[in-house]
């Protein structure tokens, strides 16, 4: 099996054997030398067609397979600069696997791929205007959660709002509506970090309980 | 070459066999082993031993280590030193906190590494785990009837960066050469996954004799991935110890003071096999100085060790929650460690995580087999992969003394994070990076790692330079740090081990990535910036209304009041905007009595004074 991984561009030579790879990969195709990480994109790195929605178990599979040939403890008592290659591998690896298998991330990463930086403001001081009004209301009630069931309830309910906002927001990036994705996004940023303020909220409150 | 080729995506192919053990490094005992076509085994010495005391005696001639040292402890000698590893990439400022627990004496240290005085010899905690390190060696070869050179070591998932630099450089002093820095409760995962086919979310759980540590892992067809750690690298057995022996000496009317330190030692060591005995009876003795006897029940034991205990559950809690994780999820929950045979312990275990742990393999030996494990994949080759993460954040020293975060915790590693930052003067040519360790806000409150500079900026406008810091964490845990210059090139690193260097389209894109979580950061510290001047106004308009209540007119100071109580509200919340409006607001409320007060003081100051020279020192 050749590992995903392939980048387009400019011809490589393998590092090893100098064969050329018409289209790089982790390994050469001459030689099987492992060869330097390259420029390929998160969803080129691990095999996966770009896009919002992805199968979270196919995105796993592909990382520990791919993990399983380039960790640098594949390559113990390997020359030194093959070791090094398997390091940055692994490495990029990690960077694509952690962007991919976040929600926000994988939607921050998607718009910036397509020149699109999601709004800065986050917190719980969102200024951005599509979340204000949701930002005030969560708040109040967040303060007047007195217990850790009610804390829960809260967070449930966030919960289940990011959900509905990934299912939008795949459809958008489906629909190459970057503007609308975005605006998503943004509110995405803003319930990940209500449901950090509702965990540290539940800790109080249980703490106070007991 | 030819024989070399392997297929694409396939590991290379292994290594000619070498003998390479594993090592359980432990603060109170340690244990080696070795795995063969994946049955691990410990290695015992001539008399079945496999527990090795990690307690050495210093005296004429050659160390002894182990059981020997124990007995010589026994026996009253000096200079026998034990738990050093809690000292492990340790300053001698930080020890010198624990100095009144540690039941040896400490080299007065004048910066830099800690050291032990035995025999008259300032011995560093490197030295020392050495000579551990080669009693194990030594023990395998005899064992083995063959050289050994090579060995994983594990070490707790929560060391920092210097403690497992500091093991690194003990086993290269014993002659080692160590593949692979496993964190134990990988290593125990591995033994236990592998022997059970365990496949799911796992916690392990794994309290020592000085460390703790919990780990999430999720173990999948020969993948252990390590979702989240936590623990606490000075809480173990030991602590267990030292509290049945603080609370006989007092009740028996002993100062701690008092004692010698190897008085300190043997009571210590009573204690701990009272502790072990107390797992099976209900009642056991102590030996204190002077040969009295003293009696501790199991229930005064309990009470004894409950806040211990109860801090490594609440430990656990956070991790989990960290992780994202109800301990439903969970399939199961492992014992490491000899602390966990406490009856205590595995109670509140039980109770944290609502069902039985499982403790099949022994607590004491686990970690040794899966070191071992670990050793004959990366030597002979083998299917498994330990995917681990960084436990602490890594970051830098910030203006303020803030602690900026870079490579967070529980991040997969190996890693590599830059982030870009600037000079803030005019004309700075040189920038000190201080590079610290933790999960604090402030940079003093955070493990300092390392200090460097990067000199030769030439000089530019504040804000003008574009300085790349970038951290690389290996498979080790092991930490290089850079900083670049980007606009004149200009280059300096701390080599914390041989770098491996990551591209410059890496570093860029990555840098590019990491913008977005920076500005988290930011939101936090404006919080935090606005807090302090809101505790700032609210102090000084107090003073000032206690100073010059006179100068209020009717109903001013209710409404100042009211102001106060207002923003001291609000700087108590999350909301910065709110906490910026309310300093504004009592700003106003407050000025016409500042006003009254500042021209009474002008007043007082100029009484008497020429109008010239008033205006001179004016400037008009």
């Amino acid at each position: 099996m050749r590992p995903p991984g392939a980048v387009s561009g400019a011809p490589v030579l393998c590092r090893s054997c100098r064969a050329p790879a018409p289209e790089a990969s982790a390994f050469c195709g001459a030689c099987g030398a492992v060869q330097p990480p390259g420029a390929a994109d998160h969803f080129a790195r691990l095999g996966l067609a770009r896009g919002f929605a992805i199968d979270r178990a196919e995105l796993d599979r592909r990382y520990f397979a791919l993990q399983r040939a380039l960790h640098p403890d594949r390559f113990a008592g390997r020359p030194e600069t093959e070791r090094a290659l398997s390091m940055q591998q692994s490495t990029a690896l990690n960077e694509a696997y952690g962007v991919l298998g976040d929600p926000l991330r994988r939607a921050e990463y998607l718009l910036s791929l397509h020149g699109v930086t999601v709004n800065a403001e986050t917190g719980n001081r969102p200024t951005a205007p599509e979340v204000l009004a949701e930002a005030m209301a969560d708040r109040e009630a967040a303060m007047e959660a007195e217990d850790a069931a009610a804390v829960d309830r809260l967070a449930a309910a966030a919960c289940a709002r990011r959900a509905v906002c990934e299912s939008e927001i795949a459809e958008r990036f489906a629909a190459g509506d970057a503007d609308a994705a975005a605006r998503i996004a943004t509110r995405m940023k803003y319930l990940a970090a209500l449901a950090g303020e509702l965990r540290a909220r539940r800790r109080l409150v249980a703490a106070a309980e007991a | 070459m030819l024989l070399d080729i392997h297929e694409p995506g396939q590991a290379p192919a292994p290594r000619p066999r070498e003998t390479a053990i594993g090592i359980d490094l432990g603060t109170t005992n340690s244990v080696v082993a070795i795995a063969r076509d994946g049955a691990p085994q410990v290695l015992r010495d001539g008399r079945g031993r496999a527990l090795v005391p990690s307690t050495v005696a210093y005296g004429e001639g050659a160390p002894v280590v182990g059981d020997a040292a124990l007995a010589r402890l026994d026996a009253g000698a000096a200079d026998v030193v034990s738990s050093v590893k809690r000292l492990m990439g340790r300053g001698a400022e930080d020890v010198a906190a624990l100095a009144g627990t540690l039941p040896w004496r400490l080299a007065p240290g004048a910066g830099g590494m800690a050291r032990v005085e035995a025999a008259g010899r300032m011995l560093t905690p490197v030295e020392i785990s050495a000579d551990i390190l080669r009693a194990l060696r030594r023990l395998a070869e005899t064992a083995l009837d063959r050289a050994v050179e090579k060995a994983v070591v594990t070490v707790p998932a929560y060391f920092d960066d210097a403690a497992r630099a500091a093991t690194r450089d003990a086993a290269r002093l014993a002659g080692l050469d160590v593949l692979r820095l496993v964190s134990e409760p990988t290593a125990a995962a591995l033994a236990y996954g592998l022997d059970k086919a365990a496949e799911g979310l796992y916690a392990v759980f794994d309290l020592g004799g000085g460390t703790f540590d919990i780990s999430i892992l999720r173990l999948e067809k020969g993948v252990f991935q390590v979702l989240a750690t936590g623990g606490d690298a000075a809480l173990g057995g030991d602590d267990f110890d030292r509290a049945i022996a603080a609370h006989l000496l007092e009740t028996h009317g002993v100062g701690d003071g008092a004692l010698e330190p190897a008085e300190a030692r043997a009571v210590l060591l009573s204690a701990r096999r009272a502790k072990e005995a107390l797992g099976a009876r209900d009642r056991a003795s102590v030996a204190l100085p002077g040969g009295a006897e003293a009696g501790i029940d199991r229930a005064t034991f309990e009470r004894l060790v409950r806040p211990l205990v109860d801090r490594a559950t609440g430990i656990c809690a956070e991790t989990l929650d960290d992780a994202g994780l109800a301990r439903e999820a969970l399939e199961g929950v492992v014992l490491v460690g000899g602390a966990t045979r406490v009856p205590l312990v595995a109670a509140r275990v039980e109770a944290l995580f609502g069902r039985p742990p499982l403790a099949d393999i022994d607590p004491d030996e686990v970690v040794a087999c899966g070191a071992a494990l670990q050793a004959e994949a990366l030597t002979a080759g083998g299917d498994t992969l330990l995917l681990d993460v960084t436990p602490l954040s890594l970051g830098v020293e910030t203006m303020g003394g803030l602690f900026e975060k870079i490579v967070y915790r529980n991040t997969p590693i190996p890693a590599a994070v830059a982030k870009e930052f600037t000079t803030y003067q005019d004309g700075q040519t040189g920038m000190a990076i201080h590079v610290l360790q933790g999960e604090r806000e402030m940079a003093a409150q955070n493990r300092s790692l390392a200090r460097f500079e990067l000199a030769g900026i030439p000089p530019m406008t504040a804000g003008a330079a574009r300085i790349r810091v970038a951290f690389t964490v290996d498979a080790d845990g092991l930490l290089t740090v850079g900083a670049r210059e980007r606009t004149t090139g200009v280059e300096s690193a701390v080599e914390v081990k041989p770098s491996y260097g990551l591209g410059e389209g890496e570093i860029e894109r990555m840098l590019h990535e990491s913008m977005a979580r920076g500005r988290e950061d930011a939101a936090l510290r404006l919080l935090a910036e606005a807090r302090v001047a809101a505790e700032r106004m609210i102090l000084a308009t107090r003073a000032a209304l206690r100073a010059d209540a006179a100068l209020l007119e009717a109903g001013e100071g209710a409404r100042i009041e009211a102001a106060i109580a207002r923003l001291e509200r609000a700087a108590g919340g999350e909301d910065r905007e709110e906490i910026d409006a309310l300093v504004s607001a009592l700003d106003a409320a407050a000025r016409a009595f500042a006003q009254r007060r500042m021209d009474r003081s002008i007043g007082a100051a100029l009484k008497g004074r020429a109008v010239a020279a008033v205006d001179a020192e004016l400037g008009a």
